[in-house]
């Protein structure tokens, strides 16, 4: 058996859908920060892949990756720092409790 | 005097009195506030000035041998293919006698009211509104359009409310001003819809031009009729007759010189005039002259047997005013133009005297209550002649002025309708027996009040003289059909036998008769006390309750429809229907959009979570459509 | 005319309103004087023109004083202004009241620089309406209207001012949101925003995408809100009884003629059709407002609010007369929208000196005031015996040929039903205003009110001022009836006129 383009994207799916659930599910914000670190994992398989299998002749999927992995870095720093700053505040870092500017 | 009058004369017979009620207004009572007379003798000398010019004009006329006159007009209201109102007037002979009896009445209510109003607060205002009333009635009886007689009609009406209202800070003449305008605008309504029915009909408002088109039949029968009875719902507004009549007596009220003026000789008279004005549509239509005839015989009786109980002695005279006025009614409905506005011209002598008399006693003793009256004969003769020779020209005794016309009425109803005949010959009787009683009550007795009765001083006493005399003489105009000549009725009932000559028919003798036998009964309850008035009141307890208590009408009107049933339900609904269930629904349209802005706010829960969870199922609801539908 | 006039009568409040509001440190005083002036030279340019406008027939349904320039060329919008017999008196009307209030706000203390610039800028407004040509003109300066009553109503009023000014602000926001969709209608459909052009070619210059009633109501809304028509009157009462005394003259006086200008102007003019078709409905509402609204008015207890409901049963004339579709009803009419105007104006003007010398409103409270304040009786008498239509006042010569009109006007069936019944207005009129002054100012004196002031000089003038225009209008009507007919004649010919 080959792996074929469907393989990964398949397994990018199940990883999107695990990451989505986690952002949805989850109080706790680094869980959720660690949720969308997932998606972005899901997101960057699928690009490789369709690059490796539809346009091989080109590099634009791996250089997305790297897009994403230079960005996604960046927001889990940001991500980070926000929710260490709500958590010296507030000390709580679950998101329903985190309401200064709800109705 | 043989000249023909010039047109701008005539047109100062209107003016003269307008120039003084603008004087007075703008000039004398703002800045001469201090010198009361001074309004007084511009108004006096204005009303004389018309009453001259009148007086001129009737020459002229009487030198014509068509009997009227054409005055140029003005453009009033014109809008080219719509409408076309000029100010013009009309001259012909109802116009100047009604000239005649307006200003010769007026200006002997004006000198009066120099004792009577003298030292009131408002003598400046009285005659500002005198004036304006004069005006306003001279208006009404010569133009030419019944656009423009509406205008001054209503103008009288505002006069009458000004006036009665006069002593505004007295609550009763505070309601009854306010009453007398409403019932008579509930007249007008009537008179509005058939100015509006004619100019629908013909699209022309004047008058010469209506009486041609109803003379000539161009006027649809149905048309003419639903006219003529708008119009005569007016004049039953402003004649006070039945049902409309509840405002006279209340509107007595007013200054008594007013209800001389006003509420006796002239503006009341109006009705029967603004009839007179419109006969030819009247004559076309047999059901409404009939409506005339009856409602007319009908309020003359019906307002004679309250004025029988009143014991106010301008209360009397307000019925006596009412019953005369469907007298005059009666007599245009029976007879036509003459018959009615002869009584008219009588009436308007005789009547205004007895209110002028009312006053003159009022002035003497401070109550116009006759239970506190008596005996004033003694202390009050020129009073107590004036009044008495005004009491037998009312009650119909010969050779006064009373007699003459209503004899004619009496001799119009007897040959067109037997009831109506009857109806009025017992009127006669009652007329009779309550002005007499007046008498004997004011004047006969022993003094039974508390102030101290004189005489009224000359001024006001002249002017009675001068009216007694025109009481007594003013019906020998038509003795020998003169009167009715001129106003082209020559050939109808009347009695044109001269002075004596009337003496030869059966009917006058029945009707001295019947008045003879009324101040006979008067004689024997009030004066002479053979019989006892309580005990005459208790064997007739229930007419006697029915008439003292007006036959409920005042409660009926205002109390029962006026204010129970319009104001209260009607008005009083449509006021929470307003606030409750229109602005309720408004305002409920508001609270809606925020209580649904309330409840789906809910939704904006802050959580991105959930926002996340919804924009998920949102995209995989696209793609399963996508998927199904695609 | 080289001399811009009208844009000078237009613009010159608002200038006022400037500088009033710009240049600091202006005292209250001041203020008041540059008000004056700014409304005053309005006035009398305005005057200027009404004589000067030609009356000759054959000028009939010319505009005049016009003034063109091309404003936004890709949607052929233009600053186009002019008058014609319709809205002459209207100007008339309005620098009239613009000019008085000023004298009527004489007294106002609180916030006196904010006060008057939005007064004038108010003025501004009602002026751009009447005099532009350009639907998309027309409907900015209806729209800036607004803005200045809702603040003036919110701060200078009294009782509920925020719940009434918010209420004012959103009806008619509303009825506008309805007209711009109709006016955007009728520009989709011909491509034209010039007033003139299309009542002249009517809609046949449109290419029919959208049905002409629909337009018609839609603008239609928008006037029947402001006029106001029942139902959709509500607001109005609210308003006038809140709002500060010069606010209610401008509001009663010009503003609700607004409404019945735009019906005229916009609604009959372009779709003459559609208002015969849809006549009967608004003639019946007609005559709801008239006999309905007089019947709410005799029971109202507010001085203030008995008279804002008396002026929505007057306007139903304005509605009668306009969809009675005749020429002489739709003279009366503009009549009435004029003779309205001074005489609710005036009626205002004396129950703000009422409430302000008494510091009473409630009418059951009131009383025996005539011995009191003379004048201030004398000229509320005047105010009221014009408002019941009494002959020579202004009142009765538009309700009469109001009357007289939709009588015999043969555009529309059953219009004798609709009069007869509408005269009973009258009646309840006359009951009302009675009432009215009986209780306020007749019966015995009451001592609670003893030494309140009368009204003084400037009071006095400013009242002589309205009575000499409902007196000269009542005894001498050819001097607006001449400048209306040219207005109206064109318009009513729709209808065989």
């Amino acid at each position: 058996m080959t792996l074929g383009l469907e393989h990964f994207l398949i397994l990018s799916s199940v990883l999107f859908a695990i990451g989505l659930y986690g952002a949805l599910s989850r109080r706790s914000a680094v869980v959720i920060l660690m949720s969308i670190e997932v998606m972005l994992g899901a997101v960057s398989i699928a690009m490789v892949a369709f690059s490796r299998y539809v346009v091989p002749a080109l590099l634009t999927g791996q250089v997305f990756t790297i897009f994403i992995i230079v960005v996604a870095a960046a927001e889990a720093t940001v991500g980070l720092a926000i929710i260490i700053a709500i958590y010296r505040r507030r000390e709580t870092i679950d998101v329903t409790k985190i309401d200064l500017m709800k109705w | 005097m043989e000249a023909i009058i010039p047109n701008s004369l005539v047109w100062m017979i209107f003016l003269l009195p307008l120039i003084s009620f603008v004087l007075i207004a703008l000039f004398i009572k703002p800045f001469l506030n201090n010198s009361p007379r001074i309004s007084g003798y511009i108004t006096i000398s204005a009303v004389a000035g018309s009453l001259i010019l009148s007086l001129w004009l009737l020459t002229s006329l009487l030198n014509t041998p068509s009997h009227e006159l054409i005055i140029p007009d003005f453009n009033w209201l014109i809008i080219e293919g719509s409408i076309n109102i000029h100010l013009g007037l009309t001259i012909d002979m109802l116009t100047v006698i009604m000239c005649i009896v307006v200003t010769t009445v007026s200006l002997m209510v004006q000198i009066y009211s120099q004792g009577y109003m003298h030292g009131d607060p408002g003598y400046h205002r009285y005659y500002v509104y005198m004036s304006l009333f004069t005006t306003a009635m001279l208006g009404l009886v010569m133009v030419d359009n019944l656009l423009l007689m509406y205008v001054f009609w209503e103008l009288v009406g505002l006069c009458s409310y000004l006036l009665i209202g006069f002593w505004f800070h007295r609550p009763a003449a505070a309601r009854a001003a306010k009453k007398a305008f409403i019932v008579t605008r509930l007249g007008d309504f009537g008179f509005l819809a058939a100015i509006l029915v004619l100019f629908f009909s013909k699209g022309t408002l004047d008058v010469s031009q209506l009486h041609g088109y109803a003379v000539a039949g161009a006027i649809g029968s149905a048309t003419l009729t639903w006219a003529a009875i708008g119009i005569f719902l007016g004049a039953a507004g402003k004649s006070a007759q039945f049902p409309l009549h509840v405002w006279l007596p209340d509107a007595m009220e007013g200054p008594t010189p007013v209800s001389a003026l006003i509420h006796a000789a002239t503006m009341v008279a109006a009705g029967v005039f603004l009839v007179a004005r419109m006969f030819p549509l009247f004559e076309h239509s047999p059901e409404a002259l009939s409506i005339v005839a009856y409602i007319g015989g009908f309020t003359a009786i019906f307002a004679a047997t309250m004025g029988l109980v009143m014991n106010d002695i301008k209360r009397v005279l307000a019925y006596s005013t009412i019953s005369q006025l469907g007298y005059m009614m009666l007599g245009l409905g029976v007879g036509g133009v003459a018959i009615g506005i002869f009584h008219l011209f009588n009436h308007a002598f005789f009547k205004a005297l007895l209110f002028l008399g009312a006053g003159s006693v009022n002035h003497g003793t401070k109550t116009f209550d006759m239970r506190f009256m008596g005996g004033l004969r003694k202390v009050m003769p020129w009073t107590y002649a004036t009044f008495l020779i005004a009491s037998l020209s009312i009650a119909g005794i010969w050779p006064l002025a009373g007699f003459w016309s209503k004899d004619e009425i009496l001799a119009s109803a007897l040959s067109e309708n037997t009831l109506l005949f009857v109806l009025s010959m017992i009127t006669v009787f009652m007329t009779a027996f309550y002005m007499f009683r007046v008498v004997f009550m004011t004047f006969g007795g022993e003094y039974r009040g508390s102030e101290k009765p004189h005489e009224s001083p000359p001024v006001m006493v002249v002017p009675m003289v001068v009216l007694a005399v025109l009481a007594v003489v003013s019906g020998w105009f038509n003795a020998t059909g003169g009167f009715s000549h001129l106003l082209g009725h020559g050939e109808s009932h009347s009695f044109t036998e001269g002075f004596f000559g009337i003496l030869s028919h059966p009917l006058p003798w029945i009707s001295l008769a019947m008045a003879g036998s009324g101040i006979l009964l008067a004689y024997a309850m009030y004066s002479a006390k053979w019989i006892s008035p309580h005990r005459i009141a208790w064997f007739f307890r229930s007419l006697y309750v029915l008439f003292s208590k007006k036959y409920w009408m005042d409660e009926l009107y205002e109390d029962a429809i006026g204010q129970r049933l319009l104001s209260d339900r009607l008005f009083a609904g449509m006021k929470l229907l307003d606030s409750k269930v229109i602005d309720g629904a408004v305002n409920g349209v508001a609270d809606t959009v925020v209580d649904i802005g309330n409840s789906v706010r809910r939704a904006q829960s802050g959580q991105l979570q959930l926002y996340g969870l919804f924009i998920i199922l949102g995209v995989l609801a696209i793609v399963i459509s996508l998927l199904i539908w695609g | 005319m080289d001399f811009n006039c009208l844009s000078i009568i237009i613009f010159l409040p608002v200038a006022g309103a400037i500088v009033i509001a710009m240049v600091p440190g202006l005292s209250a005083r001041l203020i008041r004087y540059i008000a004056a002036v700014f409304t005053f030279i309005p006035l009398v340019l305005s005057l200027v023109l009404f004589c000067a406008f030609d009356r000759s027939a054959g000028m009939a349904g010319a505009v005049q004083f016009q003034e063109m320039a091309a404003w936004i060329e890709p949607i052929n919008a233009d600053y186009h202004i002019g008058v014609d017999g319709l809205s002459m008196p209207l100007v008339l009307l309005t620098a009239l009241l613009g000019f008085l209030v000023v004298l009527i706000s004489w007294k106002v203390e609180l916030r006196v620089r904010e006060y008057f610039a939005w007064l004038l800028l108010l003025e501004t407004s009602i002026l751009g309406v009447f005099c532009s040509l350009d639907l998309l003109l027309f409907f900015i300066f209806w729209e800036i209207e607004v803005i200045p009553m809702y603040f003036l109503i919110s701060i200078w009023g009294a009782g509920r001012k925020e719940y009434s000014a918010i209420k004012y602000v959103i009806y008619t926001l509303f009825g506008s949101a309805l007209m711009l969709a109709g006016i955007l209608c009728i520009y989709f459909s011909t491509g034209s925003l010039d007033m003139i052009e299309l009542s002249q070619s009517g809609l046949a210059m449109a290419q029919m995408v959208i049905p002409a009633a629909p337009m018609f109501f839609l603008l239609l809304a928008g006037f029947a809100v402001k006029l106001p028509v029942f139902p959709l009157h509500t607001w109005l009462p609210d308003a006038h009884t809140d709002a500060p005394t010069a606010v209610s003259v401008v509001l009663a006086g010009t503003l609700i003629k607004m409404g019945g200008y735009g019906m005229i102007r916009i609604c009959l003019s372009i779709f003459p059709d559609s208002a015969q078709q849809y006549a009967p409905l608004l003639l019946a509402l007609a005559t709801i407002n008239i006999v309905y609204g007089a019947a709410v008015t005799l029971r109202q207890t507010d001085l203030k609010r008995l008279i804002a409901y008396s002026s929505i049963s007057h306007m139903g004339f304005v509605l009668l007369g306009i969809f009675a579709l005749g020429e002489l009803s739709l003279v009366g009419a503009s009549l009435q929208m004029f003779s309205h105007g001074i005489i609710t104006g005036l009626l205002f003007a004396v129950t703000g000196l009422v409430m302000h010398n008494t510091g009473e409103r409630n009418i059951g409270k009131l009383g025996g005031l005539g011995k009191q304040m003379p004048a201030i009786a004398a000229i509320f008498t005047i105010g009221g015996i014009a408002a019941m239509g009494v002959p020579a006042t202004s009142g009765f010569i538009a309700e009469i040929s109001v009357f007289l009109g939709a009588f015999v006007s043969k555009a529309v069936d059953g219009l004798h039903i609709y009069t007869i019944i509408s005269m009973l207005g009258i009646l309840l009129a006359a009951a009302y205003m009675l009432l009215l002054i009986q209780r306020v100012f007749l019966g015995p004196v009451l001592k609670k009110y003893s030494g309140v002031k009368d009204a003084d000089k400037l009071e006095f003038c400013y009242c002589a001022v309205f009575i000499i225009a409902i007196i000269l209008v009542g005894v001498y009507p050819m001097v607006l009836t001449d400048v209306i007919n040219s207005g109206i004649a064109p318009v009513a010919a729709f209808w065989g006129g």
